[in-house]
């Protein structure tokens, strides 16, 4: 089996800031991580490999330093690693980067032919999920977007049996080789990176693919031009003009500002009021 | 460089082709499973209903579904939640949702009539559709949209959402292609007003594709006990725990007081990622967003990426060690204080109060 894993580095955006003054984005000294979905889909390609035996390509596209995400990929047991990177991406939206994968997707596919791709269920960054089904819809591969767990996979009749996150239970699903797959988060525990796995990253040339090498004809296709969203502007939330009614009270223990609370909820808002007397009637009747 | 890259439209055509300008009216996604509407559908008919209105056109419900599925009475919720006309494929491929006889069918709808803009729930059937229909139909998509209005100069939609996990917001246009998508989550947006009396037309058209044609097949569907999982989106009352409560074991402080209360317990982003509580407890950009009566904050700090998800709130009572901390800037009462003592002295003090009203009730 050739499996295919696209992966994004993404800033850790649990350290991003906002400047206090200037309400802009402080992005220096943000780390850049592998986005977190996307390994729980690396994972569970290793583990395919694991079971059924195979090739395990990771795919990225970003600006050169991204290359950090895929020996990171590499150091957990990816054979391949490719970096897509080129000018011409700057300001691709979800469809240009559909786009762009989806090309580099077939152009893997010349060396071997790819039987299955998986992608993270969204960034963290952009948080859209619109990119995994943009590439099965460009490569024309059924979509398995929320899975939780791999049931069976036969390479010989190319079948492929999931279970898939639906809003109010679970889908099983059968489905024909190629296909692209999103895991969900939690169906999977990422392994340790082995010792000879950290020297093999430490070693291993990354390709770098350009628009062309990625099989990218019409450049009118990506980038900007690509892309038929534009951020019109960014800006931080609107303050409240009315601030919390801060609870104060003389003493100022805990338990009075508690009380004093409380009176406020259930006299101010009678909605309220009934709702709190409401719960005391389940808790009791449990 | 500070300065959030803005992408600018330069060069680029904003004024739309004439082909395009045929492209009218505002669609409306009726998402439905196991013979239930989802609510987010009627949520966005209310937002889609305040577009039509301001451009002045149509607004219309789609409706997929088989035979023997209520989609007839889905559509006559959809017109008395203000939908004017009603889009229906029926077909026995659209039993339980898949992605390529849906996709097809959306598609085929939207070649069909033209609408201009077209709005989905961003539930995890919406975003598996609306990603696959905007590839296909090459258009763009804004995803998770908090605010939806029309930009009164060319008549275009303009979609705000959050940006960099959460601390900022950002406006986003489509440029010279139709339709302009967008999906919205469940609670963003109220509900529209029900009017018992409206009615409106139902206009069907064909899939055009066979079940041997479908290359993914339903083995089975196994329905979620509910009762096993978190129900934040509906809950009345939500008592929601943060970094503030310093380590894992001191959650449970936020548990006995939703105990008490009969709540919900909901999590900041922090605290889910270390692991404390449940990822379906989450709330924010990434996780749920929610709309309780009464909402109670402990130890949450009030990041964009969480006043988003839970500013809908009727009430919001923060708790939080720092005064400074944006929390306090959209709560509706705060307490500056240690959450560890405040909120065992809530609970403390709810149980009282709850036993006196029951003793006068």
């Amino acid at each position: 089996m050739h499996i295919v894993v696209c992966i994004k580095q993404v800033p850790d955006s649990s350290q991003i800031r906002v400047h206090p003054v200037t309400n802009t984005i402080m992005r220096q000294g943000v780390p850049a991580v592998v986005n977190p979905y996307d390994l729980f889909s690396l994972e569970e390609a290793l583990r395919l490999k694991d079971r059924v035996g195979g090739r395990v390509t990771v795919l990225c596209m970003g600006p050169p330093q991204a290359e950090m995400a895929l020996r990171k990929a590499i150091s957990f047991g990816a054979d391949h690693a490719i970096l897509v990177t080129d000018r011409a991406f700057a300001g691709s939206d979800t469809l240009a980067t559909s786009f762009a994968l989806a090309s580099a997707v077939r152009q893997i596919g010349r060396d071997m032919a790819v039987d299955l791709v998986f992608c993270g269920k969204q960034t963290i960054d952009g948080d859209t999920a619109q990119v995994g089904p943009g590439i099965a819809k460009r490569l024309d591969l059924q979509l398995l977007t929320y899975v939780s767990q791999i049931d069976a996979v036969d390479p010989e009749r190319r079948e492929i049996v999931v279970r898939r996150r639906a809003e109010g239970g679970v889908q099983v699903l059968k489905t024909r080789l190629p296909c692209l797959i999103t895991m969900l988060e939690g169906s999977n525990e990422l392994r340790f990176a082995t010792q000879a796995g950290i020297f093999r990253a430490a070693r291993y040339p990354v390709q770098r693919w350009d628009s062309k090498a990625a099989g990218i004809e019409d450049p009118s296709r990506v980038g900007l031009k690509g892309s038929p969203t534009v951020v019109r502007k960014v800006f931080a939330p609107t303050p409240n003009t009315q601030r919390a009614d801060l609870i104060s009270c003389e003493s100022g223990t805990p338990e009075d500002l508690a009380a004093t609370l409380l009176a406020k909820l259930t006299t101010r808002n009678p909605e309220l009021a009934a709702l709190l007397g409401r719960a005391g009637m389940q808790e009791t009747g449990r | 460089m500070n300065t959030p890259a803005a992408r600018r439209p330069a060069g680029r055509k904003l004024e739309l082709d004439p082909r395009l300008a045929a492209y009218q009216g505002v669609w409306v996604f009726v998402e439905h499973e196991r013979g239930q509407a989802h609510p987010v559908s009627w949520e966005l008919m209310g937002e889609g209903r305040k577009l039509a209105d301001q451009l002045g056109v149509p607004l219309a419900g789609v409706v997929l579904g088989a035979p023997g599925e209520p989609t007839r009475q889905f559509c006559q919720l959809a017109f008395r939640y203000g939908a004017d006309r009603c889009y229906l494929i029926e077909d026995p491929a659209l039993a339980d949702y898949r992605n390529q006889p849906f996709t097809q069918g959306l598609t085929e709808l939207v070649n069909a009539y033209q609408p201009e803009i077209l709005l989905l729930g961003a539930t995890t059937l919406g975003r598996d559709l609306a990603g696959s229909v905007a590839t296909t139909l090459q258009t763009g998509l804004t995803a998770d949209c908090t605010e939806l209005t029309i930009d009164p100069e060319n008549r275009s939609l303009a979609a705000s959402r959050p940006t960099f996990g959460g601390s900022l917001l950002c406006t986003i246009v489509t440029l010279n292609y139709r339709p302009q998508m967008a999906t919205v989550r469940p609670r963003v947006m109220d509900m529209a007003p029900y009017e018992a009396t409206r009615g409106g037309e139902i206009v069907e058209h064909p899939l055009r594709l066979v079940e041997t044609d479908i290359l993914t097949k339903v083995l089975d569907y196994i329905p979620d006990n509910r009762q096993d999982r978190p129900q934040l989106a509906f809950a009345d009352i939500i008592v929601a725990g943060g970094r503030g409560l310093k380590q894992p074991e001191n959650f449970e402080l936020v548990w006995e007081l939703a105990r008490v209360l009969g709540a919900e317990v909901g999590a900041s982003r922090p605290v889910v990622q270390a692991g404390w509580v449940d990822p379906e407890r989450q709330v924010g950009q990434s996780g749920r967003t929610v709309r309780p009566k009464l909402y109670i904050a402990a130890g949450i700090s009030g990041a964009v990426q969480h006043r988003v998800g839970m500013e809908g709130a009727d009430v919001i009572v923060a708790i939080n060690s720092d005064a400074n901390a944006p929390i306090f800037d959209f709560a509706t009462y705060g307490i500056v204080g240690n959450a560890l003592q405040i909120l065992p002295a809530l609970t403390g003090a709810c149980r009282q109060h709850l036993a006196l009203t029951q003793r006068a009730g």
